[in-house]
């Protein structure tokens, strides 16, 4: 495919997937190119052994980044995603494993220490557990978070809330209770995975009738004198106007000016004429 | 000869111990909401433990949530005082996925303002520092050349900080002659007469050094372990930057040099930024001399909206231009880490697409992660103040390392 976006250009060194999927034989399950990026999963109880060969062999010095990816419909939940930097080579790769809840990953903090960190906050997000990590604490959540919150079952609003009690003189947690509801609109269009279902929607899955409905005669329709006769009958009261009460209907308004054609006012009614049509001819 | 050690009045039964004091949270010397737990001997830092979180606004869960566009803005709330370099990261890595070609102005104007944020950045800390370790002159000076800056930003697309201006497949609006011409010559006039002046007062001020030479010495091959990036590694000597490694919009027609330290201490960290303050200058000329015309941002009307008036004429525009804003573009499914040389250092954004409208993951790493956990092995036996000093070096941001 040619390169036609303006992003980072790092060396692509030709063979490197080979040579680097031949260095990690065994502990490798899959390793792809795609969009210029080598992505390699390895098995989880080997990532340490993984990178310490790819660091002091293959010369990639820096661990950058762990993310942490939540695919819950899974078996094994989570991924792990290591990005690794050659400084010598100037070669990015990605490294990953998968996790579940209840599989430690083993800690990468005997290679680099700065995964300390970095472990944590996969850790906080995502409740991935590493194995050998001896800081396994909170990071980036308040003290005394309960939950994961960058799983995909956990809401985006949280459950809690906090505010500053006055009565209390400190901040004090609540359930979150939301003033509106929270907005979300899907924009997809309906042709392509919207799942949601619209009134009406129901319709579209009605299985077509054997026999199908024609009108060629009077009693296909339910036409006839029965038909007019119930539709003479009145359906519900009419409005007040309209119902028969003997009386004459109040007059219309008299008019406020005299207009020609017209019998001459009586009553007070002033005249407004004036106002509307100058006596001049001029435009006012 | 025997050697007699003179006795310490307070030792013999008494029992000193060291004791932990709390550095922020609120501090004007922690750069915003960071909480250190420090283990003090004396004034003597033992330990030190930084509790990073307290702007923890979840920014990436926030943007599982938003359309590819919708998503953007918030980058710009990372840090804060370099926003478009932030913005830079997200819409290369979106451009990726798409292999969306942008035009040649589009890349120049990108490359021009991110430079200008990289001035604007390390003003702010430059500022920060040297008021950090207690002179107040630089940063007032160095405060009116970024509100020169921020008038800048302000032109190009209409707001000083939050500017939202580069988009997939380009930027938002072209810029104006005028503020090309506007920025050549404060380039020429404003920057090195005041900042200059302002570095002149810090520079070689001795109580300056006393400060910052020899605080925080970190070897080549920890800067290396702790994946410093940026300034940071370029202190210690190593001339790494992504702009001239793995060059992306158009540094690779820039000339520009890496200034690198020798010492590795904070004050090697602040003068590589003096320096990269000149050749961030020297970029941004030669951004507007080879600028060429033409159009702002790609032509591919799945990624980029029409332009107004060709909306008022076109059905085809509007029905682009809708969709674009209500359904925004599809991605195709993939994952890329793309990581550009921000001012603080390398931030990545590791994006995962299902090849829906929406990113399934956005990760976001943040320069100063690295950094600040690498702050208690930089502290260790060095005094209390000190500790500003080296915070000051670091270029934290709380925007971006809590996200």
């Amino acid at each position: 495919m040619t390169v036609l976006h303006p992003a980072p250009r790092f060396t692509l060194i030709d063979g490197l997937k080979d040579t680097l999927s031949t260095a990690l034989g065994g502990h490798l399950l899959d390793a792809h190119d795609e969009h210029g990026e080598l992505l390699f999963t390895v098995r989880r109880d080997a990532i340490e052994d993984v990178l310490r060969i790819l660091r002091d062999e293959h010369g990639y010095q820096q661990l950058m980044e762990i993310a942490g990816v939540d695919y819950p419909s899974r078996e094994e939940r989570f991924e792990v995603v290591y990005m690794l930097l050659s400084l010598t080579k100037n070669s990015r790769i990605m490294v990953k494993c998968t996790a579940s809840e209840d599989t430690p990953v083993p800690t990468v903090t005997t290679l680099w220490p700065n995964a300390g960190w970095l472990e944590r906050e996969v850790f906080d997000l995502y409740g991935v557990l590493f194995d050998g990590n001896t800081d396994l604490r909170r990071i980036l959540t308040d003290y005394g978070f309960e939950g994961h919150p960058f799983r995909k079952d956990f809401p985006l609003t949280g459950y809690t809330e906090l505010r500053y009690s006055e009565d209390e003189k400190r901040v004090v947690y609540e359930p979150v209770e939301l003033a509106q509801d929270l907005r979300q609109f899907d924009f997809m269009s309906p042709w392509e995975g919207a799942d949601y279902v619209l009134p009406g929607d129901e319709k579209a899955n009605t299985p077509p009738v054997d026999d199908p409905k024609v009108t060629e005669k009077p009693s296909d329709t339910g036409a006839g004198a029965k038909a007019d006769k119930e539709a003479a009958e009145k359906v519900s009261a009419g409005a007040p106007a309209e119902e028969e009460t003997g009386k004459d209907a109040p007059p219309p308004p008299e008019p406020t000016e005299d207009r020609e054609g017209r019998p001459a006012r009586d009553g007070k009614t002033t005249d407004t004429a004036e106002a509307t049509e100058p006596k001049d001819g001029k435009d006012a | 000869m025997s050697m007699q050690l003179e006795q310490s009045p307070t030792t013999g039964d008494e029992v000193i111990s060291n004791y932990t004091i709390n550095f922020g949270p609120q501090h004007p010397a922690a750069h915003g909401v960071l909480r250190m737990v420090m283990e003090l001997d004396g004034e003597i830092i033992e330990r030190v433990d930084p509790h990073v979180g307290l702007l923890h606004r979840g920014t990436e869960k926030l943007i599982e949530h938003k359309t590819y566009l919708q998503a953007l803005p918030y980058f710009d709330r990372l840090d804060y005082c370099s926003p478009l370099c932030m913005e830079h990261s997200y819409v290369l890595a979106i451009e990726k996925l798409l292999n969306v070609e942008v035009p040649e102005r589009a890349q120049y104007l990108r490359v021009l303002f991110a430079e200008l944020t990289r001035i604007c950045n390390h003003f702010l800390n430059i500022g920060a520092h040297v008021m950090d370790v207690g002179a107040m002159t630089p940063n007032l000076w160095v405060f009116e050349l970024r509100e020169d800056c921020m008038n800048f930003f302000e032109r190009v697309s209409g707001a000083r900080m939050h500017s939202a201006y580069f988009r997939p497949g380009g930027v938002h609006q072209d810029a104006p002659e005028k503020l090309l011409v506007d920025i050549g010559e404060w380039l020429d006039t404003r920057l090195p007469e005041l900042f200059g002046d302002a570095m002149s007062l810090v520079l070689d001020n001795r109580i300056f050094k006393q400060r910052n030479v020899d605080i925080a010495h970190v070897s080549r091959d920890d800067a290396i372990a702790w994946g410093f990036s940026g300034p940071m590694i370029r202190a210690a000597g190593i001339p790494w930057d992504l702009r001239k490694s793995q060059p992306y919009d158009v540094y690779d027609r820039m000339e520009f040099d890496i200034p690198v330290g020798t010492n590795s201490d904070c004050y090697d960290r602040f003068v590589v930024r003096v320096k990269e303050v000149y050749e961030s200058a020297k970029i941004i000329k030669q951004c507007l001399a080879q600028m060429p015309s033409g159009p702002i941002a790609s032509d591919d009307r799945k990624v980029a909206p029409p332009k107004r008036g060709e909306m008022k004429q076109s059905m085809e525009a509007l029905i682009h231009h809708f969709k674009l804003y209500t359904e925004g573009f599809h991605v195709p499914a993939g994952e890329v880490y793309v990581a550009t040389e921000s001012p603080k250092g390398e931030f990545g954004v590791y994006l995962v697409s299902d090849g829906s409208n929406k990113p399934y993951r956005c990760k976001i790493r943040p320069t100063a992660f690295s950094h600040l956990q690498a702050m208690d092995f930089m502290c260790k036996g060095h005094m209390l103040p000190d500790a500003t000093a080296i915070l000051g070096a670091i270029d934290v941001v709380f925007g971006e390392c809590d996200r």
